[in-house]
């Protein structure tokens, strides 16, 4: 795929990121991914988490027997989800730490924010402040994607027929969210104004949390199982068709009656999607193992990964600057894109 | 019979890993049955899917607690009903490394069959990986009769097997036993039958079927269905089959197909076919439950086969005459 013809143009301008990936060979199934600090880390489907840095590569067993079911990024750890019961938090020095043990129960869905931890097994979730204080809540049915809130310690919950929200500090009956159908992953619009899922049907799901008002964003050929915010939140990517769409929600309404714009069209199925943290780009992976970069504000496109054997990119995640960005797939392969200065 | 079983179990050339569906009301012998499947020295690895923990286990297999949650799909049909834990769980499993031979799914004993039927035709993810192989029901001989008339789910069960395992036989007389097989034959003709005590039945009986048992719908003929189903009507489930000798237009046929799912979806239980197209060298075969239809061009009709077109139909208060009267009009 490369070859020795310089990559940039006379004027400089990159016009490919091929060369600037290192292929990282995960072998097993990538279930999650993240910057633990700035060790890139992925999750596995035989409950190993790969370690990547300049250094090299480094296997921790952090589900022994298992399978990573679920995975988050947590400041400087890698909170992972196990078939195993645990959840454990895998330290960038390599080190693991049970945070909790759900005696073999799935984990379904694992999610952190600012030293707190949530997650679900079936109907069950838990709630871990930054203090270890754990308060648990029994949801309607069982969970299937878990978000916190951008502010103030509350998690939105993705399950049949709706959603909950819940202030695990407080005693009060969570707050429903209804909506006829299988809720899947979950997001919080940054400027914490809308809750959004995924669904079983091939669409999404939104609810204006000031007055609940539900919003359709359908049309997707396949679920939109991966989300994406800008860094200025002004926009939602997600996946689920031969591009990422991409959905407006600067208006006070959102998306309402308005239409999503489309990048990086391939004849592929858009599997991930990852908003870079700092810039109008977004990160697109595919489901013939192709990853490519697009710029939102002049649409310019620069492939990070050919379409290669190893199955669809199963997950994406940025570092903290935007500087590295790692992805995994289904088969076990992976790569550790670092952008040229 | 001149078919051989292929390949028992594992992935199949497609890639997807077989799912059997063991239904059968409380008390059956399910368990039994699923724990003999499990201990029987075949060198396989099982996923099992389980509402209740701590019956089973065989160390080599993987077994996985489901909640059995139903939900309706919102799409506007109020059958499309599917198992969201079994799409959750595949999911999971699909993740593991090294995978399995084969998943197996026990249900509860009062449970409807069709949901967890239906995911297999409703999830996009679950039908790119997996494949239902059978619905296994187990029967309690001794006690069936009285099932049927109190539990409505016992209708729907026996109605949507593949396979059927009379068990039990022990303890009834022959004459029971040929009433209550009977009963069963009244209800679902099609399915393969095997008379057990303790559910003792070889593993290949019940795992690994597939077209296997579909071909069986052209073995059966006619005149033993309508006997089976003149005799007893104790149920309100009744079968139709209809043959067409030679081929059917595609055309025709696939239009009626799903209009007819559609219309009759909710009363129509289940629904197979193998067909000969018109110039098409390969065999249609279809199978659906309710209105979900899921059918694909296989083997090519062998040369000393005489191509046939037969559909079977299984549900409440479907209208013989319409059905037979609507596929013999796609006959070429």
């Amino acid at each position: 795929m490369t070859s020795a013809a310089p990559n940039a143009t006379a004027t400089g301008a990159v016009t490919s990121l091929l060369d600037h990936v290192r292929p990282l060979d995960a072998g097993a199934h990538v279930t999650g991914a993240a910057f633990a600090g700035d060790m890139a880390m992925l999750a596995l489907g035989d409950g190993c988490v790969l370690l990547c840095d300049a250094a090299g590569e480094r296997r921790v067993d952090a589900h022994p027997g298992g399978a990573v079911l679920a995975a988050v990024g947590a400041g400087d750890q890698f909170v992972t989800g196990g078939d195993d019961g645990r959840v454990v938090a895998t330290h960038a020095n390599g080190e693991t730490r049970t945070i909790a043990d759900e005696k073999g129960r799935w984990i379904d869905a694992v999610a952190a924010s600012g030293g707190a931890i949530a997650w679900s097994c079936g109907k069950q979730v838990a709630a871990r402040d930054a203090k270890g204080n754990v308060r648990r809540m029994e949801a309607p049915s069982s969970v299937r994607g878990i978000a916190f809130a951008p502010k103030g310690y509350r998690l939105g919950l993705a399950h049949y027929n709706g959603a909950s929200l819940w202030f695990p500090n407080t005693d009060a009956a969570p707050e429903a969210l209804f909506w006829k159908g299988s809720h899947l992953d979950a997001s919080f619009s940054p400027d914490g104004r809308f809750f959004i899922t995924s669904m079983q049907e091939n669409m999404l799901h939104g609810w204006r949390l000031a007055d609940k008002k539900d919003m359709r964003m359908s049309g997707y050929p396949a679920k939109p199982r991966s989300l994406s915010w800008s860094n200025d939140g002004l926009w939602m990517a997600s996946s689920g068709a031969d591009a990422a769409i991409i959905w407006p929600f600067e208006a006070k309404d959102g998306p309402m009656g308005k239409a999503p714009r489309e990048c990086g069209v391939r004849p592929a199925k858009v599997t991930r999607v990852a908003f870079h943290p700092r810039a109008l780009i977004i990160a697109i992976g595919y489901d013939d193992g192709a990853v490519m970069l697009v710029r939102l504000t002049d649409n310019s496109e620069l492939m990070a990964r050919m379409p290669a054997p190893g199955g669809p990119v199963t997950a994406m995640a940025w570092d903290a600057k935007g500087k590295r960005m790692v992805f995994g797939t289904a088969d076990g392969a992976g790569g550790l894109l670092t952008l040229p200065v | 019979m001149p078919d051989m079983p292929e390949t028992n179990t594992g992935a199949d050339a497609s890639g997807k890993i077989p799912v059997t569906v063991l239904t059968g009301y409380l008390g059956a012998g399910k368990t039994t049955l699923l724990n003999r499947i499990l201990s029987e020295p075949h060198g396989k690895k099982f996923a099992v899917i389980v509402n209740e923990f701590g019956e089973v286990g065989i160390d080599n297999d993987l077994v996985v607690g489901a909640d059995e949650e139903v939900f309706e799909m919102n799409n506007g049909c109020v059958c499309c009903t599917v198992r969201g834990d079994l799409i959750r769980i595949i999911d999971g499993l699909m993740k593991r490394k090294g995978g399995f031979d084969g998943i197996i799914v026990e249900t509860t004993g009062l449970a409807d069959p069709a949901p967890v039927a239906q995911t297999f035709f409703m999830d996009q993810d679950v039908q790119d990986r997996t494949r239902l192989d059978a619905v296994v029901t187990v029967v309690d001989a001794k006690w069936l009769t009285q099932r049927l008339k109190d539990a409505p789910e016992a209708h729907n069960q026996i109605a949507f097997a593949d396979v059927l395992v009379l068990n039990k036989t022990d303890l009834v007389t022959p004459e029971e036993l040929a009433e209550v097989e009977a009963q069963v034959r009244a209800i679902n003709p099609y399915a393969r039958l095997h008379r057990t005590q303790n559910a003792k039945v070889a593993i290949d009986d019940v795992l690994g079927r597939n077209a296997f048992d579909l071909d069986r719908i052209m073995e059966l003929e006619p005149d033993f269905l309508e006997e089976g189903h003149h005799a007893h009507h104790d149920s309100d489930i009744q079968s139709v089959a209809v043959t067409v000798d030679g081929d059917v237009d595609p055309d025709k046929f696939l239009p009626w197909l799903n209009d007819y799912a559609q219309r009759e979806g909710a009363n129509l239980l289940r629904s197979k076919g193998i067909l000969a197209f018109r110039g098409e060298p390969k065999r249609f075969v279809f199978q659906g439950v309710h209105m979900m239809l899921d059918g694909d061009l296989q083997r090519d009709w062998r040369p000393d086969e005489k191509r046939t077109s037969k559909i079977v139909m299984i549900g409440r208060d479907l209208d013989r005459e319409a059905i037979e009267k609507a596929f013999r009009a796609c006959a070429v």
